[in-house]
């Protein structure tokens, strides 16, 4: 079933982008991520224009992450103080993305630095991934009590001036960590299309040191914020958000978002961060070869 | 269509007892409309060859037909191994590089013309007046026309179908010639050329529009003019959408 795409300016098989939203909408509903990791590169991949993959995914990734923000507010675990302080980070990230984004273009670095960003962040977060996955199975198989980790945040994070008071996440630190970090996040979401959920966990927990049960709720409330704001800015600034092609990943994501909820219930949890952690160094090195043995593509154009 | 082929007729019987030979042609569409549907279209580029007074030559003249789309400014940029990794290291620019280019012709092209008629007509994509606007030496320039010219046919947005054109009779032909359904919108043209005794005798143009329509059109206007209201559009599907799988998934 082919259908026209009218930003993008080419017709795609709706069925093969509904699926693929599916399965990324799958695997964001097992994980709890967002998936727009895997969103992007499969676009490209199936020929759709770089600016145009990126401005769609984010607004798959709203879509995917309301259903969880609302289970979790539901549930109390989401620190809104937190969550403000960090989407207020990502907004400001955001605007610096569309700025960084326009430097690049003008530049011609824009895939490169894109790609480089990517292999970095995945190839970063999935190899941490995976050695604390297999070391938690190996304690699961020997039987081996794993020592709790102390839950502290980092000192750096302590040196910072005026502090605050983070019920909800059990903590008193500075808000400008808390700033910082969203603003990290803010200019992956406009340059990659990502919600920014894995630097945004792991961060929270290691860095901040926040307490574990309001982590994934409370960064999936900045995600569907700052994924709102980056779709609204790509809309305004690159206007390369193909609302048809938002529409198809929609239709897919939102559905095996709910599926993929429904699966990781029944798995252990950790299996599906093993599992997760291998998508990832594979999309990573997927990326890498790009960058490191032979690029896609020799040349490039673009209308000026 | 049958309207059109009399009236076809009637101009040819007009043009019998000019000097040179005149080409009568036409499109089988004046108006390509996208929609939700497009996968491309199908042109086809017909018409008739008049001789003077209406005696046909010994030798069979040929035909060449060229479908261009509008000229766009692009920045071309090519990938170099720096330091271990892949980096768009050199560029070039130019000024009239057509969005859409087909060819076809009743014999291979280099049977036809010499290489220098080839390229006053740009009968060929090898042949296309890129106008550089860049400082790069011809070699560059031509790697950087190769490259661009691999693209563009694998988009199918190059096209070259030699030898394809029919002529029946001597005095009719007819050509077809894909659009791709990546094409921009714009006022493309058809071009005719006769060539006899690698000469280009006669040429005739037809102008064919291309453009979205109903809500294909709607969208791109609607992010071009209202960027706010659109992107609030996309915020308010993604979100409900997701409210509501998420809604329904709970009553199941």
């Amino acid at each position: 079933m082919d259908l026209y795409l009218p930003i993008a300016n080419l017709s795609v098989n709706a069925l093969v982008i509904i699926g693929l939203g599916g399965l990324v909408g799958l695997l964001s509903g097992m994980f709890g991520v967002g998936g727009g990791f895997l969103t992007t590169p499969l676009l490209i991949f199936y020929g759709i224009p770089p600016t145009v993959a990126a401005a769609s995914a984010a607004s798959q990734v709203t879509g995917a992450s309301v259903s969880g923000v609302v289970t979790h507010m539901a549930r109390k675990t989401v620190d809104f103080r937190m969550g403000g302080v960090l989407i207020a980070g990502g907004i400001v990230g955001a605007g610096m993305g569309v700025f960084i984004f326009r430097l690049l273009q003008s530049l011609g670095q824009i895939d490169t630095v894109i790609g480089i960003l990517y292999v970095l962040m995945l190839g970063g977060i999935g190899g941490l991934m995976a050695k604390e996955s297999i070391q938690a199975l190996i304690a699961l198989k020997t039987g081996r009590k794993q020592q709790a980790r102390k839950r502290r945040h980092h000192p750096l994070v302590a040196a910072l001036p005026m502090r605050w008071r983070f019920y909800r996440s059990g903590l008193y630190i500075s808000p400008l960590a808390p700033l910082l970090l969203g603003m990290a996040t803010g200019i992956l979401t406009m340059l990659l299309g990502v919600g920014g959920g894995f630097i945004l966990v792991p961060a929270m927990l290691y860095l901040l040191g926040m307490t574990t049960q309001s982590v994934v709720g409370t960064s999936l409330f900045q995600i569907l914020f700052v994924t709102m704001a980056t779709t609204m800015m790509h809309a305004m600034t690159t206007k390369a958000v193909d609302l048809v092609l938002a529409m198809l990943l929609l239709i897919g994501s939102v559905t095996g978002a709910q599926i993929g909820t429904r699966i990781s219930m029944t798995l252990r949890p950790e299996y599906l961060r093993i599992l997760l952690a291998a998508i990832v160094l594979l999309v990573a090195a997927r990326m890498a070869l790009g960058l490191g043995w032979r690029p896609d593509e020799i040349f490039t154009i673009e209308v000026r | 269509m049958l309207r059109r082929a009399s009236a076809l007729i009637a101009a040819a019987l007009l043009l019998i007892g000019a000097d040179e030979p005149q080409l009568v042609p036409d499109v089988s569409q004046r108006e390509v409309q996208i929609q939700y549907s497009f996968t491309g279209a199908d042109l086809l580029l017909f018409g008739a060859i008049v001789y003077p007074g209406g005696v046909r030559p010994d030798k069979p003249a040929d035909i060449v037909v060229v479908l261009k789309g509008p000229e766009q400014s692009i920045q071309m940029r090519e990938k170099q191994k720096v330091a271990g990794i892949w980096v768009n290291a050199d560029s070039a620019r130019f000024e009239s590089a057509p969005s859409f280019y087909a060819m076809a012709s009743s014999l291979p092209i280099a049977q036809i013309v010499d290489e220098r008629t080839a390229a006053i007509y740009e009968l060929g994509v090898d042949k296309l007046q890129l106008s550089p606007s860049s400082l790069n030496d011809s070699a560059e320039l031509d790697r950087f026309q190769a490259g661009l010219v691999d693209l563009r046919d694998r988009a199918g947005l190059f096209v070259e179908r030699q030898g394809t054109v029919e002529i029946t009779d001597g005095v009719l032909y007819r050509a077809r010639l894909p659009l791709s359904a990546r094409v921009i919108v714009g006022d493309y043209t058809a071009e005719t050329f006769l060539v006899q005794d690698g000469r280009v005798v006669a040429a005739a143009v037809r102008d064919i529009t291309v453009r979205k329509s109903g809500f294909e059109q709607f969208m791109a206007v609607a992010a071009e003019q209202w960027p706010f209201f659109y992107g609030l559009t996309a915020i308010a599907l993604a979100v409900s959408m997701g409210w509501a799988a998420g809604a329904i998934a709970r009553r199941l």
